[in-house]
């Protein structure tokens, strides 16, 4: 079967033959900003009952108002918005934590209590949730608890708490179509391998292993 | 009266073939491209990948980013339908056996989700008993299956250069996948700690297979394991049960659990009995001959759950041996990250979805502490983040100064670490050991006595322990890995210990596991003869890796699919002299 022939078997519904080839170039993005971000429910990839439970956890909901709140404040502290991409926020993130807690019933004793603890924390110090506190003061309490090796003994379970939030924070993020953009993965599309390219063998000496 | 009864059909198939996996897949395609009539009963639905894979699909295009349920194990876009538990369907384990099961029930089973690669066995695999007397010799040699390996390569393509190794034959091979950055260093490094690296072996076709309109030629997606929507790799749902069912003789119902396998009063094997998933109906077939290709447990299952007056122990099983000696590849593996690699340019560096690089098993064991070898899969470079992505940032983020030349503290938030998850993007790497373990007649599996599945059919209670060989040779992995990766530059943690058993993941956690239907020469130690007809019954036939008698260190799909071919032929050649 010849190149062009097996990429128009894999029958793209959205996508024009040329937007694939196009996408074979280095550095191409349009791929990316072609496909939308939400999961597609109409799905030959998909088995009935993986259909059904996505539908059944999307109809629960775990997080109170007030925790998701405290955790969009959380995430674009994580990951606030900058010169290349925008915010946690921008990024649906908080909507992925959410989902990931009700798809992973692991983490949520650990978010949950982790976010009361938080709260807790800053209630004992300012009478106030975390939510109520000053930038300035949420900022504060983050750099005791973001720094694993020089936090206090006493934070260390805001600590366990803060690297769940960042590790969902940076995946949620950096899976997203904006965090892909952002990493700048360049993949995902028909091309032809045909080694390391020349300069980069050349800046890293690997031209004759 | 109730509705159910067992319907009865009057159509006699040439073959029945139970499983669509690679050697029930292969051997409905030999026997329904020679004419024959040929019904596939396979437990799991129908898939193609053409239309039913994943394959270019963004993480985001999963609400949880590609990570894994209870039924996709590998991953939410992975090609298989787990898996480790299946509803309705357990099994059982005694004697604080620590024992886990993969079954894919699909078209194709397991090989729309495996890695592709694709050893032969060498002459010391099947014939390793002169090494050090503790494995038993096949009742064949590689001579023997070398045809047939040559044939698979062929028909099938698979990547790979030749370097004349004593006991990993070279095969017809298609050009492999140049290897990636982090591989390259890997390849540098392992040669300074003396293992050698060799390109990868894969069924991939890197370049189009000659004679061969319905698959195209690998495009570098990188993503084998979602199973390829234009056939580039190898699954048997697409390169042997879809074509063979094109000739028209090959007939295939999906949803269908066999039960077990029917004999008449002679012994001989009529047909299987089969429950249909989709009307929960009870259904008897009738075949001229059985052929299983269920999977080593799944097969072992079946004839242990055929039982008759002729066959008291399980069909095929007067030898006693159906069961035991499964065993499955050791493995141990290590990662670690390489700061030179911090800051990378951005390039397609997907790839083939298999491996591109690996260390065959070259060691002299007379200097070590086990017996027989590993080889190691090696793998690493700028993948499509999907979940996970990010994980841990705090263990590697103070280990190396900022952009400033100053020292950073671990962890963090903000822009800072933002800009950190970028910088480290593409430098990480990984490497897992897998070795050949001694089959051993304690290592069995057994239908329990109590425990039917959701269908009514009695499951399967293993037994199963790793030895010393085993756990010496995880050791050894280890110690190797920290070698390569010290040699390598890289940061690593440190080695696994004796706690976790150096890492040796538990029995079936590789999906490798085979031999519970050995093969020999003598009926009284063996349940099958050299072409997988079994002594007791000669026209039941079994073809995936139960008649494995001992692994190689060498992943057992490229040799199922030969052996399954060469049944096959030896069908057809005695149904020429009407002997079946």
């Amino acid at each position: 079967m010849n190149r062009r022939d097996s990429l128009k078997a894999i029958g793209f519904g959205t996508l024009s033959a040329t937007m694939l080839l196009d996408a074979c170039k280095p550095g191409d993005k349009k791929l990316a900003e072609e496909t939308s971000d939400s999961p597609k429910t109409d799905d030959a990839s998909r088995q009935p009952n993986e259909i059904e439970r996505d539908k059944k956890l999307n109809d629960e909901k775990f997080f109170n108002d007030h925790e998701m709140a405290t955790i969009t404040v959380l995430a674009d502290i994580i990951i606030p918005k900058d010169a290349r991409s925008g915010s946690a926020t921008d990024a649906k993130v908080p909507d992925f934590i959410e989902f990931i807690v009700k798809d992973k019933p692991y983490n949520q004793v650990p978010m949950r209590g982790g976010l009361r603890w938080l709260d807790l924390q800053c209630l004992n110090r300012y009478d106030k949730t975390f939510l109520d506190i000053s930038p300035t003061q949420q900022l504060a309490l983050v750099d005791e608890i973001a720094y694993p090796k020089k936090a206090k003994p006493e934070m260390q379970q805001g600590v366990a708490f803060f690297n769940r939030m960042r590790d969902l924070t940076c995946t949620g993020f950096f899976t997203s179509k904006m965090g892909i953009e952002d990493i700048g993965y360049v993949g995902n599309a028909p091309n032809k391998w045909t080694g390391v390219p020349a300069d980069v063998l050349k800046q890293y000496g690997m031209e004759d292993v | 009266m109730s509705d159910l009864q067992i319907k009865k059909t009057s159509t006699v198939y040439d073959a029945i073939i139970v499983g669509s996996g690679a050697g029930g897949g292969m051997a409905g395609y030999v026997l329904a491209n020679a004419g024959l009539k040929v019904l596939m009963l396979e437990a799991g639905p129908f898939f193609d990948p053409a239309k039913n894979s994943s394959q270019l699909k963004w993480a985001y295009e999963s609400p949880r980013r590609g990570s894994s349920t209870n039924t996709r194990n590998f991953g939410d876009f992975d090609g298989a339908f787990g898996g480790w538990d299946l509803e309705g369907e357990p099994y059982t384990t005694k004697d604080k056996t620590e024992f886990y099961w993969f079954r894919s029930r699909m078209l194709g089973g397991r090989t729309n989700h495996w890695g592709r690669i694709s050893l032969r066995m060498g002459p010391n695999d099947f014939r390793g008993h002169h090494i050090d007397g503790l494995t038993d010799d096949w009742p064949i040699t590689y001579d023997d299956v070398k045809p047939f390996y040559d044939k698979v390569d062929r028909l099938i393509g698979v990547y790979g250069t030749v370097e004349n190794l004593p006991n990993e034959p070279d095969g017809i091979f298609l050009p492999p996948p140049k290897p990636r950055l982090n591989e390259l260093y890997i390849k540098k490094g392992a040669a300074k700690a003396g293992v050698k690296v060799i390109a990868g072996r894969g069924s991939v076709l890197t370049e189009a297979l000659p004679g061969n309109k319905d698959r195209g030629a690998c495009f570098f997606c990188g993503q084998c394991g979602r199973s390829c929507k234009i056939y580039g790799d190898f699954s048997s749902s697409s390169c042997l049960v879809i074509p063979a069912m094109k000739t028209g003789n090959l007939k295939v119902i999906t949803n269908a659990m066999v039960r077990e396998v029917l004999t008449d009063d002679n012994g001989l094997a009529t047909g299987v009995s089969y429950i249909n998933k989709d009307d929960m109906q009870e259904y008897q077939v009738k075949g001229g001959m059985v052929i299983l290709g269920a999977s080593a447990g799944e097969t072992a299952r079946l004839l242990l759950n055929s039982k008759s007056a002729n066959h008291p122990g399980g069909l095929a099983n007067s030898s006693g041996v159906v069961g035991k000696y499964i065993h499955d590849s050791t493995g141990s593996s290590a990662g670690g990250w390489l700061p030179q690699l911090m800051d990378r340019k951005r390039y397609n560096e997907d790839g083939t979805g298999s491996i591109h690089i690996y260390a065959p098993w070259l060691k002299d064991n007379k200097k070590l502490n086990f017996p027989r070898g590993y080889h190691i899969e090696f793998g690493g470079g700028m993948g499509m983040p999907e979940y996970g992505f990010g994980f841990g940032i705090q263990n590697v983020n103070g280990s190396v100064p900022g952009r400033d030349g100053k020292p950073r503290e671990a962890g963090g938030y903000g822009a800072g670490l933002k800009d950190d998850v970028r910088r480290f993007y593409g430098t990480d790497f990984g490497m897992a050991g897998r070795g050949m373990s001694i089959a051993r007649a304690d290592n069995y599996c057994e239908i329990d006595p109590d425990m039917v599945d959701k269908f009514g059919i009695p499951v399967l209670r293993f037994h199963y322990k790793w030895s010393n060989d085993e756990i010496n040779q995880a050791k050894h992995m280890q110690e190797t890995f920290q070698s390569i990766m010290h040699e390598m530059g890289a940061k690593y943690g440190p080695p696994e210990g004796p706690e976790t058993n150096y890492g040796l993941e538990a029995p079936g956690r590789i999906i490798h596991e085979v031999g519970t239907v050995r093969m020999g020469d003598d009926p009284k130690k063996s349940a099958l003869n050299k072409y997988c007809q079994a002594h007791d019954c000669k026209n039941l036939f079994v073809v995936d890796a139960s008649p494995f008698v001992q692994q190689g260190d060498k992943n057992a799909t490229w040799t199922i699919l030969a052996l399954s071919m060469r049944t096959a032929e030896y069908i057809l050649a005695q149904r020429k002299k009407l002997n079946v």
